[in-house]
């Protein structure tokens, strides 16, 4: 197929971006997003343009390298898919998409497509962590047993890859869905319970002092989440983070 | 040079590690603050290794290329990870994961490491659990196993197919817990392009920062590398587009010996390659073959009939599949080890009997899976004469809670229900046994630098079982390094910080500027991915699955052609000063230009079949491996003297004393 793509190009993060529009063809319906990408970005090097630069890595979708906001949809069109599972089977020949960064205040742009997602390190180091040494002179690990149930739960909420998405489709660029799926993937276990209320209040207090914004409960975050982690985390959190405050 | 002595220690093979533990030097805690160590990549053997050092109380500077340390490709890994727990009661023991690890590398790996690899395999557990690792757990609230190739017992603990991510993010969080400490810092998009040696000890590294380009020093008393294999030397592989062997070839060049550079992984159940366009291929986890059967049509027309389109695997009859690795091995049956199911593969297809529109797939097919669980289920439901359609439907549902995420992928990619109709899979790149030479302490012939993880040769001989990687790069970097790197520096508490104004960071410092600017002023007509697409074919064709002395000859002249053409005819667009993707991939790609010479030579040298390297010369009349012990027991480390052609061989003989060196059977 053919397609039109309007991409956000930005040489660096002082200076101004715009958006400028590109043409490829042969495009197959078996190709990923990303090798889309890559025809685009081997076309402009052979006319000795500079290439489209974009975050990327894994290419399976697992180590949530890649952000791309397309046609206004974190990750595009698909559900539960990032960007680099995104094949071009959802799309048609003649389409014209629109490629742009993930937008947030608290993810400057660095260059065209990548933006700088630090803020989100800096909320797992305030406290996304057990407190206990790797030495390895632990307590055997079925001395404690976990209900199943919340040992799912707790999965579930752990698979989240921190791509950015529930902070792009947030129409306050809120990042609840990411920093509270870490506070539920600990405070579901025995393990995190010890030091839950300090966990979560460092950790809230970080995500605000980042400038990501608040929470309405629009819930768009977790539709677009390519991990599917669920609305209840943040539930969960407000919970938590109230049952400490209260303390 | 440094020394090139395993360093094992004598005594007893089950008491070494913690006699050696014993005998070695510490460092005080006073002390440990004023020692600097720099580790190189941020996966589960970076990673940990960070925290823990940290934890002891060095100083530690981290650096990976990606955003974030979170995001190294350990975090792709999905099946599970193995421990000696014998939680299931089914006789597993330390010695057995040794002696299944050992034979499972073909008898290619150093007895002493691969033991302490699995005495320390149940503290890896332990302390996951600890740190919050959400890993699979029964009804009981304990903790939950299963099975994989080459193996007779369920030893691997897993959190569904996402278990690297889970243990990665268990190595994140703990090294997040150091980076608030501020005893680990941070250098994400930072890549490490030269080791910087001062009176012949590892003393630092010369950086790139990958947002602006600049180039960095930074000293250290010890340099850990960590940056995991060098898969992508095949262009495509299951390793993450980023996954290099830079760091690796960048101390090979300064002194530290590679070793078993042809030993490498191919693992059997991947998605096969749909056309030109492809970046990656992607792995389907081993776990799968706990409950799917891998088979081809036992007729050929069939196979003909299915790549024309014109026939569904499903139309097909019991009777009319070949279950291949259940005929020939049934001992083990579809859990045989990867380069024994990689290459069944491979035979079927090259036979005529692949089932995609290329001819280079097998089915991997759930159906009767699907019926055994769905009927286990019903009768837990105490449902009474099931219909063969509820039954099914109870059975995806126990399929879809084990291996959902994979499945989803599958059908992603593909856009084929795997639920309905069986997987395509056909063998990809995937591991590399082989990697820097270290000795027991995981230290290289450099003093002072380390290399833990996949980036070192140690534990996995001629062949990795499944869900020993994880392993290995836990042990690494949590249980072994963080003792033995005491013992070296021990002699660094009165050195003080290392100065980086020295003539030699000066001159390493220079040569990685020049190499940059000449990459960007070549201005030649091909792109990077051009010539990184030719190496990984001339690899593919003639130093994959099976080698041959003529391919292996032919391979080694065209990559040396190729890499001068890549000096003369690359294009990098953009400058050095500032975030430029195509110049770290052709800096990338210029390294593998040169490991994959000293590969193919080294996989002409090694006159034998064994694990995951065949060489076709060299088959038994059924067609599996023929090793030759009387010449090639031992470790191939190789010695760089100016360019990979002319490198030296040195032999790390390998001595048994505890386990009996038989042939490798799994029928």
């Amino acid at each position: 197929m053919n397609l039109t793509l309007k991409i956000w190009r930005q040489k660096n993060a002082d200076t101004k971006g715009k958006m400028v529009t590109y043409q490829v063809s042969d495009i197959s319906n078996d190709m990923s997003f990303l090798e889309m990408m890559d025809v685009l970005n081997e076309q402009l090097i052979s006319k000795g343009d500079e290439p489209v630069a974009f975050d990327h890595d894994c290419r399976e979708g697992i180590c949530g390298s890649c952000n791309l906001q397309i046609n206004g949809e974190p990750h595009g069109p698909d559900r539960g898919v990032t960007t680099c599972q995104l094949h071009m089977r959802k799309f048609n020949d003649g389409d014209t998409i629109i490629i742009e960064p993930f937008r947030a205040k608290a993810f400057p742009v660095i260059k065209d497509l990548v933006v700088d997602r630090s803020a989100f390190d800096r909320i797992q180091q305030a406290g996304g962590y057990i407190s206990v040494n790797t030495s390895g002179n632990t307590q055997d690990a079925n001395s404690i047993p976990v209900e199943k149930e919340n040992a799912d739960m707790s999965f579930y909420a752990a698979t989240c890859i921190g791509c950015g998405a529930c902070v792009a489709a947030c129409k306050n660029a809120s990042a609840m869905l990411f920093t509270s799926a870490k506070v539920s993937q600990f405070a579901l276990l025995p393990q995190g319970e010890v030091e839950a209320d300090r966990r979560v209040l460092q950790m809230v207090e970080q995500m605000d002092k980042e400038g990501f914004g608040n929470c309405t409960n629009t819930g768009a975050c977790e539709i677009e989440c390519p991990k599917g982690i669920s609305l209840e985390n943040i539930a969960r959190m407000n919970r938590e983070y109230l049952k400490a405050s209260i303390k | 040079m440094g020394n090139f002595e395993s360093n094992a220690p004598k005594g007893p093979l089950a008491e070494k590690w913690t006699k050696h533990k014993n005998d070695i030097n510490l460092v005080n805690p006073a002390n440990k603050r004023n020692i600097d160590v720099i580790v190189v990549g941020t996966g589960l053997a970076g990673g940990s290794a960070a925290a823990t050092l940290a934890e002891l109380g060095y100083n530690v500077k981290t650096f990976c290329y990606q955003d974030s340390p979170r995001r190294a490709h350990s975090i792709a890994a999905q099946g599970g990870i193995n421990a000696a727990k014998n939680y299931q009661g089914d006789g597993d023991s330390v010695y057995r994961l040794f002696y299944d690890t050992i034979k499972g590398g073909d008898y290619r790996s150093r007895e002493s490491n691969v033991y302490r690899l699995a005495e320390v395999s149940g503290n890896i557990i332990d302390q996951c659990v600890a740190q919050g690792v959400p890993f699979a757990r029964e009804y009981g609230g304990l903790l939950d196993n299963r099975s994989f190739g080459g193996v007779l017992v369920s030893r691997t603990f897993y959190a569904k197919g996402q278990t690297g991510q889970q243990l990665l993010l268990g190595a994140y969080s703990a090294m997040n817990r150091q980076i608030n400490r501020g005893k680990i810092q941070p250098f994400n998009r930072h890549e490490m392009l030269d080791i910087v040696k001062v009176d012949g000890k590892a003393r630092g590294i010369i950086a790139r920062n990958l947002v602006t380009g600049e180039l960095e020093r930074h000293s250290a008393h010890a340099v850990v590398i960590a940056s995991g294999g060098y898969g992508n030397v095949f262009f495509l592989s299951t390793n993450a587009m980023g996954s290099n062997v830079t760091a690796s070839w960048k101390i090979h060049k300064k002194g530290a010996y590679f070793a078993n550079p042809c030993f490498t992984q191919i693992h059997p159940t991947c998605i096969p390659v749909s056309g030109d366009h492809q970046s990656k291929l992607t792995l389907m986890s081993e776990s799968l073959r706990n409950d799917g059967r891998i088979w081809v049509p036992k007729k050929k027309e069939d196979a003909e009939a299915i790549r024309a389109g014109k026939k569904k695997p499903t139309e097909l009859s019991e009777d009319e599949r070949d279950y291949y690795l259940e005929r020939r091995y049934p001992a083990f049956g579809n859990l045989v080890p990867r380069d024994v199911a990689s290459r069944a593969a491979k035979e079927r297809c090259d036979a005529g009997f692949g089932v995609n529109k290329t001819g280079e797939a097998v089915y991997l097919d759930f159906s009767s899976a699907i019926m055994r669980y769905g009927k286990e289920e019903a009768t837990t439901r105490k449902i009474n004469n099931p219909s063969d359609a509820k039954i099914k439907e109870l059975g995806k549902e126990v399929v879809e809670a084990k291996y959902g995420n994979l499945f989803q992928m599958y059908e992603k990619i593909v856009d084929q229900n795997p639920y309905e109709t069986p997987m395509m899979i056909y063998p990809a790149v995937h591991y590399t046994m082989g990697g820097v030479w270290v000795d027991y302490n995981l230290q290289t012939t450099i003093p002072g630098c380390y290399a833990i993880g996949e980036a070192n040769f140690s534990d996995h001989g001629a062949n990795r079982l499944g869900a020993s990687a994880l392993m290995q790069g836990l042990a690494d970097g949590y249980f072994v390094l963080p003792y033995t790197i005491g013992d070296y520096l021990s002699n660094d508490i009165r050195t003080g910080k290392i100065p980086t104004d020295s003539a030699e960071f000066d001159a390493a410092e220079t040569e990685v500027r020049e190499r940059l600017e000449k990459l960007v002023n070549t201005k030649g007509t091909k792109s990077v991915d051009h010539f990184h697409k030719i190496l990984g074919k001339i690899m593919w064709n003639k130093v994959g699955m099976a080698r041959n002395a003529t391919g292996l000859k032919e391979a080694i002249k065209e990559i040396q052609e190729l890499r001068e053409e890549f000096w003369n005819e690359v294009r990098v667009p953009g400058s050095t000063n500032e975030m430029n993707a195509e110049l770290e991939k052709a800096g990338r790609v210029a390294d593998f230009l040169e490991l994959g010479e000293l590969f193919a030579k080294d996989a002409l040298h090694r006159e034998e079949s064994c694990g995951g390297h065949f060489r076709e010369e060299y088959q038994t009349e059924e067609g599996e491996a023929l090793r030759d012990d009387e010449n090639f027991m031992y470790v191939a480390a190789w010695e760089y003297t100016g360019k990979p052609a002319d490198a030296i061989l040195h032999k790390e003989d390998l001595d048994y004393e505890n386990i009996q060196v038989k042939t490798r059977s799994y029928k």
